[in-house]
Order: structure tokens, then C-alpha cells, then sequence
């Protein structure tokens, strides 16, 4: 009988100590944070994909608290609504971001670019790329092994057998960055989305001279330079032989199209326009 | 007999063109000279079209201290400055030169008699060493001149001469031994002279007998040159390796050669320097070999820097129907070539012809952890495991398994059971963990 008090008492007077002692320590080393936190983080999409550049949705949450306005603070994955909803729970204003896409920027398929040799290692762009030029005359072109569709944790892109190049699902698209990021050769951009996804793209990244690019893919941008004299609002700049068209002045004119000897120059989206070459056309 | 202590492995030789004389190879009608031929900074052109050149002449000059001189190796007009392919696929900057006969710059000694006394003081044979163009003609391409001076408070204690050719298939040291001894030992002592040492070593493996019994008859008239025959090992042509072949000393990793005291020049490049220095003839032409199993006309080559590859295979007799891979150097370390339109750069050691049977990877399976690799890699690195991290991105665990010390041999993927690819991870992972320690060094 003895012996049950006495464990008893022990356990109570174990208990009472560590209880003070946690009381102690809770109160001591209290972090507040924001309840408004947990808030903002249950309307972002919990992906934690890091297009926003924080290492999570909860690190984007904190940010964004932080944060004296949300201008620069954008969700790629949710979007303008996304942000929206943000900013009213933090009683902020909030930016006007314009929604981007990731676009590939390489028209060379495997039946305009031809294979001059053969590559037998390992299936990765980068390691390609780290080793030698492309399996065609380009250096500049899309590889074909897939590096960004490997990187795309929304299964927005897919390789299309026929062109041998990544096609990016647009609805799928949170243009989180990764397929940019995981890009050896530079190719996929991010570029604005734009009213219904109408888009006017330089579909090229060779920056070679013009005579030399046509020998190996007849679709590259030379460097002529007639879009830029033809471009009304001064969109296109030309750089290392190579034009690029900004899409936040872009008016979608379409005038630079029809002036490309090369046909480099793409618009997507635009069911309207049937006197215009339609991407899929002149890839496959 | 010597060797090196750690790893390693034994290809078989197939040294075929070994004891073939040293033809000249036709000068082609325009060459293309790259203005990227070392390791560092890209030369810089001084001609501009139109201009005349000389054999010899200067064309591009270094654009700093890591970074060499070109000199035309042809005579004639300077048709353009232009992109031109290299051996990796990527267009760099040449000269093109349109070939008029061939003068020669009159400074330059062409007669064949040997010239043993050399009166310049040590720095002026590194500036002649340095005006002259001269890297290491092994392959890796590092200007010879930095080399020679090393940095304040180390002392180079031995000349170490790397005559070993461990590569399969390459003759070209080899026959250069063979043909110009005499003139590679007067630039052993050019070089002993000028980094002030007084005691040198030649390393030259066991399966050219007759070249180290050639050199060991030779040396005895000069001073201080030994020469240490090898037991047959490749990669003991490595920098590290050879030093530990040869002296028995360790270069801690991480560190050069000279950290140990010991300086490295391959025997092609001592030719060039005994040249340069004596015969007042800038490094302008190589000796390339062009060998392979079912090439009709093996050879060794001398070839002017610049001509274009498919001239030097017209020579030897045209590409073979079966080749299925072109490799630029050896089989271990060389790189297959995506066209023959390339040029022969200072660091373009052989043309190596591998029939398609052979050039075609095998189907590959899982590890087995056998650790083959383990056992075969020289610089006692785990391939496997660096393979693994380099597959999942890892870089900051590559660093610390010490990635940036691997040299690339290929020891790991030539043993792998399996027919993993795991030279091409390894590469890959060094490049990258290359990249971000350099980008590390630039915010510091």
C-alpha cells in the first residue's frame, strides 16, 4: 500500500514541476505570429512550387504580410484572383501583375532541323548540353530530351513525337519558373499571357549570323532586322542577331509576321486569322 | 617497376601506328585557325582581312596571363574573321586564312642541324616560351609560360617529363621520341634551366621498349636527366599521377603540382619549346595521329594548326565504311567529334576511327555496388555514389565527396560491369559544383 502513494506522489510531484517549467518556458520564448498568416496561406494553392521566389506557400504568406504594398508580390499559380483574395484579407491593394505563361521559343522540328549526328549518352539536356553542340547543326536549339517536362511538377508540358519539341499545356501552366530554370539552352521564357493568349513570339534563340543559321534550320531567326523598321509601337529589339519581341508593348498587329523571310516570327492563338501560317502548319 | 599507387586500369594498346614515320601533311587550300586553342582567355586577332601573313607570323595575341599567342601556319591572305565549328559542336571565333605558297618569317632557324647551347637567361626563355604560342601539347592545352612561373614563396624542385602516352591507339609521342630525342633532351634542359632546377625525370611506360632504350642512350651525354621506365597503367599520364609514378610524392587535393614541388611538361610540348627557343619557330604544326581499327593508312602526321580535319583523313585514306564514332584524341578521354569540318587545334593529339560495333553503348542495368569504380578511379573518389547525387541534383554533398578532384579519365564507366553512364553524371556534376564554387569565389 505504502509503496503505491509514494509512486503516486512522485509521478504529481514530477508532473507539477514540468508543468511549471514549460509554463515558464512557453511564456519566455513566445513567437507571435499573425493569425492573419494562416489565413492568407489557405487561399494560396499550397503547390509550393516557388514561382513566387519564396520557398514555400507559407513563405510567401509571411512575405506578403511583410510586405509594405503587394505590387511586386505575385502568385503565379493562382493568379490575379489569388492576389486579390490576399489582399483583402491583409487589407492591402492588390498589384496589377498581368498573368504570364512559359512559351518555347525553338520552331526547329526533326523534319526542318535535321540530325546531323548521333547522340547515344545519357538522356538529359543538361548532360548534352554540357558535352557537346545538339545533334544538328543548330547549337542553339532545343535538345529534345526532355529536361523541362521532367522539371513541370503540373504536367503542363509533353513532348510531341512528331517535332521532337515540348509543348506547353496553357491551362496547366502556373509559369512557375522551373521549366526556365531546368532549360540548358535558354529556349523557354515566360511571357505574358495577354487577352485570350493571343501571342506574337520570335520562335528562335540562334543568335549565329543569318547565312550560316539557313543551312541548318530553315526556320531560324536571321537577324534581318525588317520586323524591327516594320513594328509601329517599337516592340522588337534586335540583339546578337536574334529579334525579340516585348509582350508588354506588343500590340499583336501582326504586321512583323508577314515581313519574316524566315516565318520565326509565330502567333498563337488567334483562330480568326486564316491568311496567316498557323504554328502547328509549319512545324510538322 | 614504378607505377602510381591508387586505382587505375588496363586497356589493351592497340597502338597501331607505332613506328610509322612522321609524314608531313598536305597544306590544305585555306585554313581555319580557332582563336580559342588553350584553356583561359580566347586569343585576341591583330589581323584583319585582307592582310598577308607569313608562316609564323603572329596573329592573335594572348588576352591575358592565362592565355596564349596563335601564329599563322601558312602563308597567305586573310580571308575572314568568323565563327567556325569546334570539336564540341559550338561555333568560336577563327581566322581564315587562304593559303599563297609557303614563306616562312626569316627569323625562323629551318635548317635540321641540332643546337645545343642555349646562353638565355631564365626570364628570357619564359617571355620566348610565352611569345611563342606554346601550351601543353598533352591535350589540356595550359599555356606552358604560367606553368613555369610559379607563384611567390614555391620553388620547383624536379622537371618531370611526361613522355607516358598511356592512351590507347596514340603514337605521336611516342614517334616523336623515336625521331627527335635529341632535340626533346636539349629542351628537357632548356626548361631544367629555366625554372632552376638541376635534376629531371622523362616517365615513359614499359610498352615502348625501344623509345626508352633511345632516350636512355641519349641522356647520358646530358646532365642531370634521368629517365624512369613505367609499368604500363593508364591514366599515368594524369598530372598527379604521373608524379606519383615517377617521385613517389602525393599532390594534396585541391592543390598544384608545385605544391610538392614538382613541375609537369609533356614531351610534345618540350619539343615545341627546344623549337621555340632554339630555332626561333613559334608553335604553328603538331604531330596528330590518325589511326583506328579498320582505317587503311594508320600514321602519325605532321600537321599545320588549322587544317581542316577532313583534309588530314583524306590523306591517310578516307574514313572507313564502318566508322560509327570520330573521336578527337584517345579513346579514354577524347571526345567524339560531330563533323570532320573541324580544324586541328594545339591540343588535338589523334583522329581515332571506332568502327560502329565497338563505338555503340551496351544496354545498361543497375548497380550492383561492386564497387569496380571504387577500385579503378585514381583519384580515390566513390563514381557511383557521385553519380547518384549528381542524378539528384546533390551539389553541395558532390563538393564535399570531393567532385572538383576528379580528372575525368573515364576509369569508372571502362570498368562498370554494368554499362553505367557514369563519367557523363560525374562530368556533368563537376561542371555544375564547378559553377557555383567560382560563382561563391566572385561574391566573396
Amino acid at each position: 500500500m505504502n509503496i503505491i502513494i509514494i509512486s503516486i506522489l512522485t509521478l504529481l510531484v514530477v508532473g507539477a514541476i514540468s508543468a511549471i517549467v514549460l509554463f515558464i518556458v512557453s511564456k519566455k520564448f513566445k513567437i507571435f505570429e499573425d493569425p492573419v498568416i494562416n489565413k492568407v496561406v489557405e487561399v494560396l494553392p499550397s503547390v509550393n512550387c516557388g514561382g513566387c521566389g519564396f520557398p514555400s506557400c507559407r513563405g510567401f504568406a509571411i512575405a506578403c504580410q511583410k510586405a509594405e504594398s503587394l505590387e511586386h508580390m505575385v502568385c503565379t499559380v493562382g493568379g490575379l484572383q489569388t492576389m486579390e483574395r490576399v489582399a483583402t484579407i491583409l487589407d492591402k491593394k492588390a498589384g496589377s501583375q498581368y498573368s504570364t505563361v512559359a512559351v518555347v521559343r525553338c520552331g526547329g522540328s526533326c523534319k526542318i532541323r535535321l540530325e546531323k549526328n548521333q547522340y547515344d549518352g545519357v538522356k538529359s539536356c543538361s548532360i548534352a548540353h554540357n558535352l557537346y553542340g545538339g545533334h544538328t547543326g543548330c547549337a542553339f536549339g532545343c535538345l529534345g530530351f526532355g529536361d523541362c517536362k521532367v522539371s513541370c511538377k503540373f504536367n503542363a508540358i509533353d513532348l510531341n513525337p512528331l517535332t521532337g519539341l515540348p509543348e506547353i499545356d496553357e491551362d496547366k501552366c502556373t509559369s512557375c519558373n522551373a521549366c526556365v530554370r531546368a532549360c540548358p539552352k535558354a529556349i523557354i521564357e515566360l511571357r505574358r499571357k495577354g487577352i485570350k493568349s493571343h501571342r506574337i513570339v520570335v520562335n528562335c534563340v540562334n543568335k549565329d549570323k543569318g547565312s550560316r543559321i539557313i543551312e541548318s534550320c530553315p526556320v531560324a531567326c536571321t537577324g534581318c532586322g525588317k520586323c524591327v523598321k516594320e513594328c509601329a509601337v517599337d516592340a522588337i529589339t534586335l540583339t546578337n542577331n536574334l529579334a525579340y519581341i516585348d509582350s508588354t508593348i506588343c500590340t499583336l498587329c501582326g504586321k512583323c509576321l508577314e515581313v519574316c523571310p524566315t516565318k520565326a516570327i509565330i502567333e498563337v492563338d488567334f483562330p480568326g486569322r486564316k491568311h496567316l501560317i498557323k504554328m502547328d502548319q509549319t512545324v510538322i | 617497376m614504378k607505377t602510381f599507387r591508387m586505382g587505375g586500369i588496363h586497356p589493351k594498346a592497340y597502338k597501331f601506328s607505332a613506328g610509322m614515320k612522321i609524314q608531313p601533311a598536305t597544306i590544305p587550300q585555306q585554313v581555319i585557325v580557332p582563336l580559342g586553342q588553350n584553356l583561359g582567355g580566347p586569343s585576341l586577332a591583330i589581323v584583319v582581312p585582307g592582310d598577308m601573313v607569313k608562316v609564323g607570323q603572329m596573329i592573335a595575341k594572348a588576352s591575358g596571363f592565362v592565355s596564349a599567342n596563335i601564329h599563322s601556319s601558312v602563308s597567305g591572305k586573310v580571308n575572314k574573321i568568323d565563327v567556325a565549328l569546334d570539336s564540341s559542336g559550338y561555333k568560336v571565333p577563327s581566322v581564315y586564312i587562304d593559303v599563297i605558297g609557303d614563306e616562312w618569317l626569316e627569323t625562323i632557324d629551318r635548317s635540321l642541324e641540332i643546337k645545343r647551347e642555349c646562353l638565355l637567361t631564365p626570364p628570357e626563355i619564359i617571355k620566348k616560351i610565352s611569345d611563342s604560342g606554346i601550351v601543353g601539347l598533352g591535350g589540356a592545352t595550359f599555356p606552358t609560360h604560367v606553368k613555369l612561373s610559379p607563384p611567390p614563396g614555391k620553388k620547383a624542385e624536379v622537371l618531370i617529363i611526361n613522355a607516358v602516352e598511356c592512351e590507347p591507339y596514340l603514337t605521336c609521342d611516342h614517334q616523336l621520341m623515336l625521331e627527335k630525342g635529341e632535340e626533346i633532351l636539349v629542351g628537357v634542359s632548356i626548361l631544367m634551366k629555366a625554372i632552376g632546377v638541376n635534376h629531371a625525370v622523362i616517365g615513359i611506360e614499359n610498352n615502348k621498349k625501344d623509345a626508352i632504350e633511345h632516350m636512355q642512350n641519349l641522356s647520358k651525354t646530358f646532365e642531370g636527366i634521368q629517365i624512369i621506365p613505367l609499368k604500363v597503367r593508364y591514366p599515368q599520364g594524369g598530372e598527379k599521377q604521373l608524379i606519383d609514378a615517377t617521385i613517389g610524392r602525393q599532390v594534396p587535393s585541391g592543390s598544384l603540382p608545385i605544391e610538392v614541388g614538382a613541375v609537369v611538361q609533356n614531351v610534345a610540348t618540350t619539343f615545341a619549346i627546344y623549337e621555340a627557343v632554339q630555332k626561333n619557330k613559334p608553335l604553328f604544326e603538331r604531330i596528330v595521329t590518325i589511326t583506328g581499327k579498320s582505317i587503311y593508312k594508320h600514321g602519325n602526321y605532321r600537321a599545320r594548326i588549322g587544317t581542316p580535319l577532313s583534309v588530314l583523313v583524306e590523306q591517310a585514306g578516307g574514313a572507313p565504311e564502318d566508322t560509327g564514332k570520330i573521336v578527337a584524341g584517345g579513346p579514354m578521354m577524347g571526345r567524339a567529334l560531330s563533323s570532320l569540318d573541324v580544324s586541328v587545334a594545339k591540343g588535338t593529339s589523334g583522329v581515332l576511327f571506332i568502327p560502329s560495333l565497338e563505338s555503340a553503348r551496351k544496354k545498361m542495368s543497375n548497380c550492383m555496388r561492386c564497387a569496380k569504380c571504387v577500385k579503378a578511379c585514381p583519384m580515390g573518389l566513390e563514381p557511383y555514389l557521385l553519380m547518384k547525387e549528381s542524378e539528384r541534383s546533390m551539389w553541395n554533398e558532390m563538393e564535399s565527396d570531393r567532385i572538383m578532384d576528379c580528372i575525368e579519365c573515364g576509369c569508372c564507366a571502362f570498368s562498370c560491369p554494368s554499362n553505367r553512364p557514369l563519367l557523363d553524371h560525374v562530368r556533368f556534376g563537376k561542371t555544375t559544383v564547378g559553377k557555383i564554387i567560382r560563382n561563391r569565389q566572385v561574391k566573396k
